[in-house]
């Protein structure tokens, strides 16, 4: 593939990409949590973690833009800090099930046989488990850290991806473009990494929004359980558990961590999609 | 076709045991034992007190021994009993629970289908209007709410101020020995946000994917030529285009039935329901070996099965499948 | 209904019937002029004597509310209507010695009875054994059974079934962790049928207490393997309330015992409904769909003083029977000198962890007893909050910042350490965060970690990996302290789980636990309070407050130092404000 063609299919991408609103919408909404999150010891106007017993459940005013929870903490602080752990938990996650499923992917899909068939087998077993199920169960098993849920949310979200990448690798595997590096004496190696995953990616990066979008929710509800992230630390799912019991009294705890969830995964959802339709130029045939 | 059904069949077996055998490691593996639960930081619980529970509960013996004597006492279709102090079958416990998350499961299902469908095809037909994007923000932010959330509000609404629905559980105490008619009217009120909260997450899924096989669909080639023939549009489209794209929805489905009995356990924790999440969630946290392997095997044989109903609907939609040129 | 017309007729009867001799005066005289005068008399009067009657029948409503709000005890005991009363967990075996979870002892304690159980003033007293002699030496107590006592199967109840129970516990077949207070039996006898006999290797002050269990009847579950029985999921007792029904995950349904000894309880059948999640729980509590529910102190303070709440419920507080501390690994080095524990109990304000998480509902723990039990001693040395006392004494044991970095270090090494608590507890979160401010004040670095409770028993806690943890322990009423305290009792497993060591605090624990005189127990055990408060192997935060709410149709509740539920069968609901009918 030529540089010419490449930088060809990419502006046709963004073209299209930047002309579905709302895949637009998504990506304003990722940004922008990108950029709490970088700024968050900048923007934060309170310490995430600082105690103030004399000012427990303030509603929102003034000295408190969103309120303060049960231990007197400025609620606008810890979301700031809370998007952080967030994007952290998605990326991490999404992070190691690409990484797994991509390396078992190729592996499969290049080499065939009866490596194929065994880690075909293996993601067959795994998908028999009910994700979240097993998610629990390694979860109360291990002890719920930070990394404990990023790592086991990635290790039972791999599946997809390797299917993915399999299926891409198979079509890609006899194209010319690669019996001509195969016939220059390329490596497997080399091969592999510099021509086939590449040209495979295209699905894993929906996958990958998607699969960001989902370990969000699915931290907030290993916190409804009480193995999500662990205080003092604010996640959004750990304060919108803290605030349930006061949904009413306390409104202010929960509203503004469940509407932070609401639009970031729907924001990467969009976004998500608006890629996937993007790069399918059947798409874009009829108007 | 029969040896191919015949061939699945046998593969699946291996599988089982895989599963079971993972499930098995996994909780050995755990910190904690069973009778913690019983004697954890009482008092009264002496450390002689201590072995003779253990020794009752055959925990003193080595893990391969265990996982043998499990699976022998499986394949008389003994599940054994359940490690809690109720000493129940696991069985009984199961067969106590699937009834009702079946029922959400499957009403829950049913709406998501009823809702879902059109509106995936709704929005095809209507791509990039003003009702496809109010539709597709519409069935995402089903799925990006979080369903305790959710429950909780609409709980607050409908059930403490307008007083128009039950908050939690299955049953009103007023209509226990009421009429049958009464009991069903009960029982639909009491499900009803359950299965509104569980389908409103589950509509993105198919509606997105419903959307995306139509959208395929009509951009083929025979869908041109129908109507370069002049058909009519909602012939074209009612004829052609949809049942092309219903058929993959139906292997959907079929891959949809282990999840009938998969619970969640969020879900029925906020709701007070008694159903198969729950239980199994207490029985990771209490280490009831028996039980989650009984659940998980439960699961596991059931999502075989679904699956393979799934390769067999694909089989007979595509003929290249039937005569082996699978995977 | 207070539209009784009786009511009037007799307490004003008398006037009505004074003034009947006069009527021939009456007629006589200026009849209308006093006839009106009479009747406005007669009016004032009825008005005086009678209820305030003004809204005669058909206005029930108004009725109800004025009477909901007045919550007046004057309204005379009925029989009838439901308590629905919320848990977050199920039962898990209705058989209690088979069970140590809270939800089955709740619903156990109304179906079955013990030999002896605990007054509103916690003194020991009778409930299936009508009296008791323990012989001179302590060793020998012979319990006189009550006679016509049946099961709710209609048997009788003898002492048989007391000798069948006491076997049963501790056999060794029997999965129960309650048999430790029985070993100590060195024999039991049956005298006859109503006298039940046991005597103790050694006086053991417990013993009398522990003949609260639960007795289980024998002619149903005699020879029979007791982990199969079905009374596990259909218990038969004695006791104030009969199983009726419980269907798991749900509820469980108990009716009013008419044949039962002490008399049928008024409040005709207890719903035991099983909400898993606090805030639904709350929510169902709030739309008056249940009766009887335990607030958190937010709830309690802030959340339930609306419409929805005003007039429907009554709120009651006392100190709940139990304590919250944090204990220290003796064997960690950090911990070992008595300075270090002292300076840490002097460096956190626990008043403020009272007013902050717990919102004033509670008080200051001295010790490892509640308050104001008989053998409560409040020791002389006191822990205030005062963080200068508690960096010199830190000083004194040899932790300075030597090297500017804002933290104690002593060679080499800073004061840092992780304290463990269990998942579920949000006030127990909540005062760690708030520790760990304070500590960080004085230079001392403290970590939080929240581990799963079976991990942290198994992982942690028995296997001794921890340098500190937050914890509770319930109390009882009895001050016997043995397994928690004593050197003995510092294996695996055990509840000695700090390594706590006194050969003082030994004497003391085996002499108040096998002495039966109340006042040379209480000293032995004011002077292991004294040793506690000086040694600090645990800094003791607060004993929080029960913060039980009920509906406010339930009268008779009297607030005592036993707590509110040991009436619970003499509560009732009088007939004009009862609302269920099954």
């Amino acid at each position: 593939m030529t540089d010419k063609d490449a930088n060809k299919r990419s502006s046709t991408f963004n073209q299209r990409l930047l002309h579905n609103k709302l895949a637009v919408a998504g990506l304003v909404v990722v940004a922008l949590l990108f950029a709490v999150s970088l700024l968050a010891p900048v923007i934060a106007p309170y310490d995430a973690n600082a105690i103030d017993l004399k000012n427990i459940l303030m509603p929102p005013g003034s000295s408190h833009l969103l309120g303060t929870d049960q231990l007197g903490r400025d609620i606008l602080s810890r979301m700031i800090w809370g998007a952080r752990i967030s994007l952290k938990v998605g990326f991490v996650a999404v992070g190691i099930a690409t990484l797994i499923g991509t390396i078992l992917g190729t592996i499969s899909g290049y080499y065939g046989g009866i490596i194929d068939t065994l880690i075909m087998r293996a993601v067959d077993l795994m998908l028999c488990f009910p994700s979240f199920f097993l998610i629990l169960t390694v979860i109360a098993v291990l002890e719920p850290s930070i990394w404990n849920i990023m790592a086991v949310i990635g290790f039972t979200s791999w599946m997809g991806v390797a299917r993915l990448i399999r299926a891409e690798i198979l079509t890609i595997r006899e194209r010319e473009f690669i019996q001509a590096a195969r016939s220059q004496g390329a490596s497997d190696m080399r091969i592999i990494t510099r021509h086939i995953i590449p040209n495979a990616m295209t699905p894993v990066l929906v996958s990958a929004t998607l699969g960001v979008a989902g370990a969000i929710l699915t931290e907030s509800a290993l916190s409804f359980l009480g193995i999500g992230v662990q205080p003092p630390t604010p996640s959004w799912g750990n304060m919108l558990t803290a605030g349930k019991d006061n949904l009413e009294y306390a409104w202010w705890l929960s509203l503004f961590p469940g509407l932070a969830i609401l639009i970031t995964v729907l924001g990467y959802n969009l976004l998500g999609e608006g890629i996937r339709d993007a790069l399918d130029p059947r798409n874009y045939l009829k108007k | 076709m029969m040896t191919f059904i015949g061939k699945r069949i046998v593969l699946m077996i291996p599988m089982l045991l895989g599963i079971t055998m993972i499930s098995f490691l996994v909780m050995n593996l755990a910190p904690g034992e069973p009778i913690d639960v019983l004697t954890n930081l009482n008092p009264k619980a002496t450390a002689e007190v201590r072995e003779r529970l253990r020794s009752h509960y055959g925990l003193n013996q080595p893990l391969p021994v265990r996982y043998v004597n499990w699976l022998k006492r499986v394949l008389r279709l003994d599940l054994g009993y359940s490690f809690a102090q109720d000493n129940r079958l696991v069985w009984d416990k199961i067969r106590e629970r699937i009834p009702i998350t079946l029922t959400i499961n499957a009403l829950s299902l049913l709406l998501i289908i009823i809702v879902a469908l059109p509106i995936g095809i709704y929005s095809a037909i209507h791509q990039n209007s003003f009702m496809d994007r109010a539709l597709t923000i519409f069935v995402f932010i089903g799925f990006a709410t979080p369903t305790f959330w959710l429950a909780l509000l609409l709980m607050i609404l409908f059930g403490v101020h307008l007083g128009w629905l039950p908050i939690s559980g299955l049953q009103s105490s007023q209509v226990a020995h009421a009429g049958f008619w009464l009991i069903l009217g009960d029982r639909a009120r009491h499900l009803l946000l359950p299965v509104l909260v569980s389908a409103f997450g589950g509509l993105a899924g198919l509606s997105r994917y419903m959307r995306s096989n139509m959208l395929e669909v009509i951009r083929q080639d025979y869908i041109t030529t129908a109507r370069a023939k002049g058909l009519k549009e909602t012939k074209v489209i009612g004829k052609h285009a949809l049942r092309n794209a219903l058929m993959p929805i139906i292997t959907i489905l079929g891959f949809s039935l282990p999840g009938l009995i998969g619970g969640s356990v969020i879900f029925e924790t906020i709701f007070a329901i008694p159903g198969m999440g729950q239980m199994f969630y207490g029985a990771v946290m209490a280490r009831d070996y028996p039980l989650i392997m009984g659940t998980l095997l439960i699961g596991a044989s059931l999502t075989l099965v679904g699956n393979l109903l799934a390769d067999i609907s694909y089989a007979l939609v595509d003929p290249r499948i039937r005569v082996g040129h699978h995977d | 209904m207070v539209n009784h017309p009786v009511v009037w007729y007799t307490s004003c009867g008398n006037i009505i019937d004074g003034i009947l001799p006069y009527r021939d005066l009456l007629e006589s005289m200026h009849k209308k002029i006093i006839s009106i005068l009479i009747i406005i008399s007669l009016l004032s009067l009825l008005a005086a004597c009678g209820q305030s009657s003004s809204n005669e029948g058909g206005q029930k409503a108004t009725k109800k509310e004025q009477l909901e709000r007045k919550n007046v005890d004057k309204l005379p005991p009925a029989h009838g209507d439901t308590i629905v009363v919320g848990s977050i967990g199920d039962a898990s075996n209705l058989i209690p010695l088979l069970a140590s979870d809270a939800p089955s002892h709740q619903v156990a304690g109304l179906i079955y009875n013990g030999l002896v159980r605990y007054d509103k003033n916690l003194k020991l007293e009778g409930e299936l054994a009508k009296s008791w002699e323990i012989s001179t030496d302590g060793l020998t107590i012979t319990f006189h059974l009550r006679h016509g006592v049946r099961w709710h199967d209609n048997a009788p109840f003898t002492a048989d079934d007391v000798m069948f129970t006491y076997r049963l516990i501790i056999d060794p077949k029997t999965p129960t962790a309650y048999a430790g207070d029985f070993e100590q039996v060195k024999e039991a006898k049956i005298l006859d049928p109503f006298t039940f006999q046991v005597v103790y290797e050694k006086p053991f002050a417990p013993a009398l207490a522990s003949w609260g269990l639960s007795i289980l009847p024998k002619h149903l579950l005699a020879d029979q393997d007791i982990t199969k029985s079905p009374l596990s999921r259909h218990p038969v007792g004695t006791g104030p309330y009969k199983f009726s029904q419980w269907k798991g995950g749900e509820k469980i349904e108990l009716t009013a015992n008419p044949d039962y000894f002490e008399g049928q309880p008024y409040i005709d059948r207890y719903r035991y409904r099983i909400i898993p999640d606090s805030a639904t729980m709350f929510l169902e509590l709030k739309a008056s769909n249940l009766d009887w529910m335990g607030l958190t102190p937010i709830q309690y303070d802030r959340q339930t003083a609306g419409k929805k709440f005003t007039g429907k419920f009554n709120k009651y507080q006392y100190l709940s029977f139990s304590y919250t501390y944090m204990g220290y690994n003796l064997k960690n080095p950090l911990f070992q000198d008595q300075r270090v524990r002292q300076a840490l109990s002097f460096a956190i304000n626990k008043q403020e962890i009272i007013d902050g998480v717990l919102l004033g509902y509670g008080r200051i723990a001295t010790g490892p007893y509640k308050p104001d039990t008989w053998f409560y001693h409040l020791p002389s040395k006191k822990y205030p909050y005062n963080p200068e006392k508690a960096k010199q004494l830190l000083q004194e044991a040899g932790w300075q910042d030597r090297d500017g970095d804002g933290l104690l270090d002593k060679d080499g090494q800073p004061f840092v350490f992780t304290v463990m608590t269990n998942q579920g507890n949000a006030l127990r979160a909540q005062t760690a965060e708030i520790i760990q401010r304070r500590l960080q004040e004085i230079g001392i670095k403290m970590k939080i970690r929240i581990i799963e409770w079976s991990a942290f028993i198994n992982e942690f806690i028995d296997k001794r990996k921890f340098e500190a943890v937050i914890l509770g322990w319930t109390t009882g009423q009895d001050p016997d302290m043995y397994d928690i305290w004593h050197s003995s009792k510092t294996g695996p497993k055990e509840l000695n789980f700090i390594s706590y060591s006194n050969p003082e605090v030994d004497r003391l624990l085996e002499k108040g636990r096998h002495t039966f005189e109340r006042e040379e127990r209480q000293k032995y055990y004011d002077r292991f309070q004294e040793i506690l408060a000086e040694e600090q192997p645990y800094t003791f935060l607060y004993v929080p407050e029960s913060l039980p709410i009920i509906a406010a149709r339930f009268h008779g509740i009297k607030p005592a130092p036993a707590g509110i539920s040991y009436n619970f069968i003499k509560w009732y609901v009088p007939e004009a404000l009862q609302k269920y009918t099954q």
